[in-house]
């Protein structure tokens, strides 16, 4: 029972009432391995949960696009195949640095964790730019739907939208099938604002990180948590690198 | 004690006279279902008996009175066997059962006849081929199978008559299909059983299942004077779909004479067999099924019809057997003005559609 | 058959609750609010999810109030629709997922596998806001006006025929979904990685087994709720989406996504009671677990399967007729396992030595009312008579025997019967003893005629109904009645242990599990020292030698 007043003091009290631990032991764990285990373990089964949530969307898309694969196609015909490269591009890099930084964290090399968590937000905050510039684009050109009376004009008449027309030369959509555009837009931005949601989160994380990492918190054998948040980081590009050819790569196979 | 309030007496005997245990049996399906019904009870009370003798007769043996030191025992093999192998057995025996069951009752006879269901935020409205509207009401002759052709035209609803112990949802966007043969004279319930907003509980209505006779001078009674393919008709003339699906050679869209039932092969590749699912899908949603050899010019008519009046071209295209009732529909109608291919016959603009009768 | 009792409890005069214990280590609504303590977790989780019990009771007090007339006199068959949707959301999401879970195997879990804590405190303290912000999201939906979408929110009338509030009920669940997913995701860690030296996958109590299975099924099914709900909610909003099939959405897809979780779900809120049963009939019939590992591997089964039979809820709905067939196979199978169970329970009793403590009481009334409640199933899981019986009130009587038969009883004993243990204290025996028969009689009278209205044709979700249904409405009516004094019962005298009950010691039961091992109620760390587990699981025998042991060396 004594034990419980030493427990009391918990790991932010730093190691002098157990000596024999690190501090950032937590009192429950019996050993560092343990924590590292069992935090990594629940990361990976978190991200199974992830899995699942994108999987019902994945589920509708798939459904939908079966149905409606001449609007699935014009409507992809809309995005930015440049745009969408770039933004895999700059997704791909991003996990490298990170890697780099957990990397960084578990040699000990505070700069270098510094330097390329810094990287990874830059890139981070790029890739919701370009999303950003895009989305802008569809607002202009009123293809979000529910909101910004939406217009199938590029559909029923795809000669109207010279841009897109001069690439692919798409033939007008029936009315009936133009309407179903909507239902693309409306996946695409639930999907891509699904997936710009989990960057800005990972993105705050990031934050949080690096002014954490300037005290050195994670250079000192304890990088759980910069692990962990790479995994978070690759899941999310992962997720992207799924969503690239759903939407932007409809009609090139 | 004999002083019962009078209230309370009328109230116990309205009660007790007015008091069922067991819905009435009035369907060929409806003592098939039910003897899967009993069977099931049956292997429930042996299984619960079966289960309360071991609690009972382990607690009185075994009780810590009578049995002081419990004897450890890990378990059995066999035993475990035994109560996977048995409930397993007597389970897929009413999985069996329940199958064919369920293919019966979801698999109509070809010589039923067909009555069309449409279900709307809070009623039932039916449609009889010879064009007696009903709602919240169906009568049906007995010792006849019935065909009902189900669509919601807003929210999920279930069409659910349990005296026949039928009952199938009723869709948006979606024929779903269910028949029954009365078997027993009578008045029956008619629920909703799909919650369907504010006023589901009075989403109700009767089955009148009556002997042949009365049927027959019930629908006299009750005609409007068109059959619902003659509404259909109407229709197909009124919405100038004969300006284009007509008998002539240079005609924009296909012949749909004697097309109900009939195999095709859509300009998608897609092989269909044309039933009510596929005319349905066609008049409202025409660019997903074109036939080859002609343009995707037909206008979607996605919320100009009723359920109803689809229903109604259905049935027309579902009887029509020979060109002379186009070519009838022709002579009466005004084509567009655009339609410079063909000549408008007959510019009797102003006649009304519900004229045109032979 | 009350006078033998397994209860043995310390000298009354002389025994001493602990004076340090997890309830007393620190004092202050900021030490209960900020704690990472998974007993105290539990507790904040015990004191929500009765308040929770108790609003969605009212509620269905309310709806049987309601139906005992066949008239729609009471309330505005509006106002009945809400009365049901909040019922069955309140009940469903607030209170029978997170029931046994998130309290008893919260408090539990640690102790059972020989950990300090759950693998994440702080996540389980999260888990909790969660619950608390999804709550009172529930709550506010029902100040405001309520939701009348029925707790299955089915496409299109959610997404665009009514004017409730759909959005905010939906993003309640949605949040409370999480609170679960965590529960479960930091459960299957701490079984995975927290285990004491010693303990073994087949050492651990069949409770820790139940609680995994139904992890899995959290942290697997929960997040498609949580996307479908969104996608609701979206579509609400933005009147365009995937489930209207007025914009060429499909509603049959909203039904398929919904019941992917909405099965499993069944199985979420079930399995981990039936983990409070094989611990509670172990006891009380001093035996281990008869087949244990075939009891344990049932749990996993019923996991597995639970997850292939979602269109069973869809025979009706134009779903394919060989679909149906394949369907109805799986959930023949997916019964299976809980008749391995049933009889497994049954078969620990032989040869045992039988007392009848509340727990107990409480645990032959589960058996019972599940083994009804499991075998109905059946008659909706053959596609033939579920065309019959399915969207009746056969429906309801079933899913109610198993949830509040089944899961309910099956809290109640937990309840019971790790009451002195997390409190130090015994609740009143025989008041309580009176309080399990009370509400299996009240359970019985209110549910079993609901079979028959069922039988009969009776839909549910009716706010009136033809007249010659109301015999059977009545007895369900009066039987409600006895089941809530049945309900009231327990809060009342628990609440009066917490001050006067008899002092319990560390082990009343002479129970085997490693939380008996402990002092009651336990250390904030659970053990002076962390346990090695040198022994089967129900190893009585064990049990016995360490009591001897200790008689000897006092």
């Amino acid at each position: 029972m004594s034990d419980s007043t030493a427990i009391a003091q918990g790991a932010s009290a730093g190691a002098a009432p157990h000596g024999e631990h690190p501090s950032y032991q937590r009192h429950h764990f019996e050993t560092v391995g343990q924590q590292f285990d069992a935090t990594n373990f629940a990361m990976w089964i978190f991200l199974l949960t992830e899995v699942m949530f994108f999987g019902g969307l994945f589920t509708s898309y798939l459904i939908m696009r079966n149905w409606y694969y001449r609007a699935f196609v014009e409507g992809s015909h809309q995005l930015s195949i440049l745009w969408g490269t770039a933004n895999t591009t700059v997704l791909i890099i991003s996990s490298f640095t990170m890697a780099m930084a957990v990397w960084s964290a578990q040699m000990r090399r505070k700069g270098a964790l510094l330097l390329f968590l810094g990287l990874t937000f830059l890139l981070g905050i790029a890739f919701l730019g370009i999303k950003g510039i895009e989305w802008h684009e569809k607002w202009v050109k009123h293809h979000v739907p529910g909101i910004h009376q939406y217009s199938e004009q590029a559909f029923l008449n795809p000669a109207s939208d010279p841009e897109v027309f001069k690439e692919y030369h798409d033939k007008p959509l029936s009315p009936g099938m133009a309407q179903k555009t909507e239902e693309y837009f409306f996946l695409y931005f639930a999907m891509t604002g699904m997936h710009a949601l989990h960057m800005v989160i990972g993105v705050c994380l990031l934050v949080y990180i690096f002014i954490r990492a300037r005290t050195g918190a994670y250079t000192n054998g304890h990088f759980t948590f910069v692990e962990n948040f790479g995994l978070y980081w690759h899941f999310v590009d992962i997720i992207w690198i799924f969503l690239y050819p759903l939407l932007y790569l409809i009609s090139r196979y | 004690m004999s002083h019962i309030s009078p209230v309370l007496w009328q109230f116990l005997v309205k009660w007790l006279t007015n008091f069922s245990l067991f819905p009435p049996e009035a369907s060929k399906v409806a003592p098939q279902m039910d003897a899967l019904y009993f069977f099931m009870v049956l292997i429930s009370l042996v299984g619960l008996t079966v289960v309360i003798l071991l609690i009972v007769s382990f607690s009185v043996l075994y009780n810590k009175k009578r049995h002081p030191v419990a004897v450890q025992i890990e378990g059995s093999t066999l035993l475990e066997a035994t109560w996977t192998i048995i409930p397993l057995g007597l389970f897929l025996i009413t999985f069996v059962w329940g199958a064919l069951l369920y293919f019966r009752i979801y698999t109509p006879p070809a010589n039923a006849m067909n009555i069309y269901v449409v279900g709307k935020q809070w009623m039932w409205k039916i449609e009889h081929p010879g064009g007696q509207h009903e709602i919240d009401a169906l009568h049906v002759p007995i010792g006849r199978p019935v065909q009902l052709t189900i669509i919601s035209q807003d929210v999920f609803h279930s069409f659910s008559i349990p005296a026949f112990r039928v009952k199938r949802e009723a869709i948006p966007g979606r024929y779903t299909s269910v028949w029954f043969e009365a078997t027993v004279p009578g008045t029956y319930h008619l629920f909703c059983t799909q919650y369907c907003g504010t006023n589901h509980s009075q989403m109700i209505g009767e089955v009148v299942a009556m002997k042949p006779d009365d049927f027959r001078q019930w629908l006299q009674g009750s005609t409007s004077g068109n059959s619902l393919a003659q509404d259909g008709e109407r229709l197909f003339a009124s919405l100038s779909c004969n300006a284009c699906h007509n008998p002539r050679p240079d005609s924009r869209g296909p012949n749909l004479v004697g097309i109900y039932g009939s195999h095709l092969t859509l300009a998608s590749g897609e092989t269909v067999t044309v039933d009510d699912a596929f005319l349905r899908q066609a008049i409202l949603n025409p660019s997903e099924h074109v036939t080859p050899g002609y343009a995707p010019i037909m206008p979607t008519y996605q919320g100009q019809i009723s359920e109803e009046g689809v229903f109604a071209l259905v049935e027309y295209l579902k009887h029509l057997d020979s060109d002379y009732r186009i070519q009838q529909t022709l002579n009466t109608t005004v084509l567009p003005a655009d339609n410079e291919g063909s000549p408008a016959p007959g510019a009797k603009g102003s006649k009304a559609p519900g004229e045109v009768k032979q | 058959m009350s006078a033998a009792t397994i209860v043995t409890l310390p000298d009354q005069a002389t025994a001493r609750i602990p004076k340090m214990n997890f309830l007393t280590k620190e004092n202050g609504l900021l030490s209960w609010l900020l704690t990472g303590d998974h007993k105290r977790i539990a507790t904040l989780y015990l004191i929500s999810i009765t308040f929770f019990f108790f609003i969605g009771g009212a509620l269905a007090g309310l709806i049987r109030l309601e139906l005992l007339t066949p008239q729609n006199d009471l309330v505005a068959a509006d106002t009945y629709n809400k009365l049901f949707s909040m019922h069955g959301l309140i009940m469903v999401f607030f209170f029978l997922v997170p029931s046994v879970p998130a309290t008893i195997g919260n408090f539990l879990m640690p102790m059972m596998v020989g950990a300090k804590d759950l693998a994440l405190p702080k996540i389980n303290l999260l888990s909790w806001y969660l619950y608390v912000i999804g709550g009172l999201m529930m709550l506010w939906t029902m100040c405001v006006g309520g939701v009348d979408t029925g707790w299955t929110f089915t496409t299109p009338l959610s997404t665009h025929y009514l004017n409730t509030h759909v959005v905010s009920a939906a993003m309640s669940v949605f949040v409370a979904g999480f609170s679960s997913i965590l529960t479960g995701l930091n459960f299957i860690v701490t079984i995975h990685k927290m285990r004491c030296p010693g303990m073994t996958w087949f050492r651990l109590p069949l409770f820790v087994w139940s609680n995994y299975a139904a992890s899995i099924l959290m942290v697997l099914g929960t997040p498609v709720l949580a996307i479908t709900l969104t996608l609701v909610a979206l579509e609400r909003i933005f009147h365009i989406g995937v489930f209207d099939p007025a914009f060429g959405g499909d509603p049959l897809l909203f039904q398929h996504l919904f019941w992917f979780y909405s099965h499993p779900a069944v199985y979420i809120m079930i399995l981990p009671g039936f983990g409070v049963i094989s611990e509670v009939i172990s006891t009380f019939s001093r035996k281990r677990v008869f087949g244990y590992t075939a009891v344990a591997f049932s749990s996993v089964a019923i996991a597995v399967f639970g997850f292939f039979v979602w269109a069973h809820h869809m025979f009706i709905m134009g779903i394919s007729n060989y679909s149906a067939l394949v369907f109805s196979l799986l959930t023949m199978l997916v019964a299976v396992p809980s008749a391995i169970k049933i009889y497994n329970w049954a078969f620990t009793l032989y040869k045992g030595s039988i007392t009848f403590e509340t727990p107990m009481l409480y645990a032959i009334g589960f058996m019972g009312l599940f083994t009804i409640g499991g075998l109905t199933g059946v008659f909706l899981g053959a596609t033939g008579t579920d065309i019959h019986l399915t969207e009746t009130y056969f429906v309801v009587a079933h899913f109610h025997f198993v949830m509040v038969g089944g899961m309910l009883m099956s809290f109640l004993a937990g309840i019971h019967f790790w009451w002195p243990k997390w409190t130090g204290r015994m609740y009143p025996e025989k008041i309580s003893q009176l309080a399990a028969l009370t509400t299996f009689i009240g359970f019985n009278l209110t549910f079993f005629p609901q079979f028959i209205l069922g039988t009969l044709g009776m839909p549910r979700r009716y706010a009136a109904y033809p007249p010659e249904f109301q015999v059977l409405n009545v007895f369900s009516t009066a039987g409600a009645t006895v089941l809530g004094i049945g309900y009231l019962l327990p809060i009342l005298y628990l609440t009066w242990s917490l001050k006067y009950g008899a002092i319990a010691g560390d082990n009343p039961w002479h129970a085997t599990g490693l939380e008996w091992q402990t002092q009651s109620p336990p250390l904030t760390e659970n053990f002076p020292e962390i346990p090695i587990m040198d022994h089967e699981a129900y190893d009585y025998e064990w049990l016995e030698r360490m009591e001897r042991k200790e008689v000897a060396s006092v």
